[in-house]
């Protein structure tokens, strides 16, 4: 398969082989991340999309029974073998997940957590800094005169962005978001997959979704997978309206059985 | 890997739509026999009646985009899908333009029995025309049913031959024209005619393209046929 990119390449991922326990997850997986981009995941429940965006910041080792295998680079050392803090490498490659998860604290806090482990800013640069955060994730406007106020008090969608800019507060290079609007309305949804659009201006996103439409609207290449393999990887305007694989077609067309 | 959609709903939606089309096919090739009847018997009456089929040919075109905009809405097709609704939706408006070519043969056919004089003309020397002409709709009809790419690169071909016909016929008109200045009129019409006929060739080699375009997912207009033979195919 044709994996080559026309951007440069942010994570390449090679001979990929992922286990929990005796299962075998992720069969020989060969893929590149482009680099300030859109890589969305797709497949059905279980083809180990989830899996694979685990992996990229070795979010997996917090259980013992799991295992990954082979090559997962990321500036220049494979992160699989990385020597480095497992803390700092998920400060460069943040993650959202599917249900929001605001610390019990304030708003403001919220961001200044994460941001105050990496670094030691004065008062007004954290100021700004949870400002610009806010506003990266299109939610200052909705929470400044807030701050101070518990981020569970937030409806679902304001919940997810703040996760959002809490990850980005702590200016990350890569942005893993897993389902980040399934348990979200429309207007949220659309808010978030605008913001996506937004942040690849300045980082590398890869977001693994069951919608596939979210998939066509807001990515600049997809991954298709299924039952652990990486079935087709392209252009996402290539995949959706002719991809090169049957098993492809069937699944964005409905017609898996 | 089964070849339906998990939802039935879709399948019957897209088999619906497809029915019409090929029910729109039926409607204007019957026009085209008719116009055709009307040329060779000079029949007022059956030219009539290939005018007033056209409004429910309007009619099936306005219904059946009226139905994709439907499926489009809620279906958000992709892939195959999505390139079939596209193809059928050029592939009806074709097929409408198709009908006019009927009327507008019908009309001429009026005109030149108005005119008085239609036994004095060669309008026989149009039948061959003709026929490659229907033939190519037909075959293109039939591609579409099945989805057949490569009859489709037929008709590409073959549409070359209605326009060489088309090219002939008008010299002979020319030297009829010469000959006696009283057929400038109905030769006239004639080669409205003519042209009409010509132009059913050419909206046959459209179809024929929108069937490789849901085939192969290349759009082949404008690209020569040996181009598509030896990249799209």
């Amino acid at each position: 398969m044709d994996t080559a990119l026309q951007t440069q390449a942010k994570i390449k991922v090679q001979d990929l082989n992922f286990y929990y326990g005796k299962f075998h997850a992720l069969k020989n997986i060969n893929l590149e991340i482009p680099e300030k981009q859109v890589t969305a995941f797709i497949g059905p429940s279980g083809c180990g999309k989830s899996t694979l965006l685990r992996v990229f910041n070795r979010m997996f080792e917090l259980y013992p029974e799991q295992r990954a295998e082979g090559l997962v680079e990321f500036e220049g050392e494979n992160l699989l073998q990385s020597k480095r803090d497992v803390a700092l490498i998920r400060a460069k490659i943040g993650m959202v997940f599917q249900k929001p998860t605001p610390f019990p604290m304030s708003i403001y806090d919220n961001i200044a957590f994460g941001v105050k482990l990496f670094e030691n800013l004065s008062k007004s640069d954290m100021e700004d800094r949870v400002e610009w955060a806010l506003r990266k994730a299109a939610l200052w406007n909705e929470v400044k005169d807030k701050l101070q106020q518990s981020g569970s008090g937030l409806s679902g969608g304001q919940q997810q962005r703040l996760c959002i800019a809490r990850g980005v507060a702590i200016k990350p290079e890569v942005l893993l978001l897993d389902e980040p609007c399934s348990a979200l309305d429309p207007i949220s949804t659309a808010k978030i997959e605008e913001l996506i659009t937004e942040l690849k201006q300045d980082y590398t996103v890869v977001i693994v979704t069951h919608n596939m439409q979210q998939a066509a609207r807001c990515s600049d290449y997809t991954a298709y997978m299924y039952l652990g393999d990486l079935v087709e990887f392209g252009p996402t305007e290539q995949l959706f309206f002719k991809p090169q694989r049957k098993e492809t077609e069937d699944y964005i067309t409905g017609r898996f059985g | 890997m089964p070849d339906k959609h998990l939802s039935t709903q879709f399948d019957s939606q897209l088999n619906n739509v497809s029915m019409r089309v090929m029910e729109l096919g039926g409607l204007v090739e019957s026009q085209i026999r008719q116009a055709v009847y009307a040329l060779s018997e000079f029949s007022v009456e059956v030219a009539d009646q290939v005018i007033a089929t056209e409004a429910r040919v309007n009619m099936m075109e306005v219904d059946i985009d009226r139905e994709l905009a439907s499926i489009i809405g809620r279906r958000q097709p992709t892939a195959v899908d999505l390139r079939l609704l596209l193809a059928i939706s050029k592939t009806t408006a074709n097929l409408e333009r198709v009908g006019d070519e009927a009327e507008r043969i019908a009309r001429m056919v009026k005109s030149i029995i108005a005119d008085g004089m239609p036994r004095a003309l060669p309008s026989s020397d149009l039948r061959t025309a003709i026929e490659l002409a229907s033939a190519l709709l037909r075959k293109a009809l039939d591609a579409f049913a099945r989805l057949d790419a490569v009859s489709a690169v037929e008709i590409l071909r073959e549409d070359g031959q209605v326009d060489a016909e088309f090219d002939g016929f008008v010299r002979k008109l020319i030297t009829y024209m010469m000959e006696d200045p009283r057929t400038i009129s109905s030769s006239l019409d004639l080669l409205f005619i003519a042209k009409a006929i010509e132009r059913i060739g050419d909206h046959a080699k459209n179809i024929a393209e929108f069937i490789i375009f849901i085939v192969k997912g290349a759009d082949v207009r404008h690209t020569s046929v040996d181009y598509i033979e030896s990249n799209v195919l």
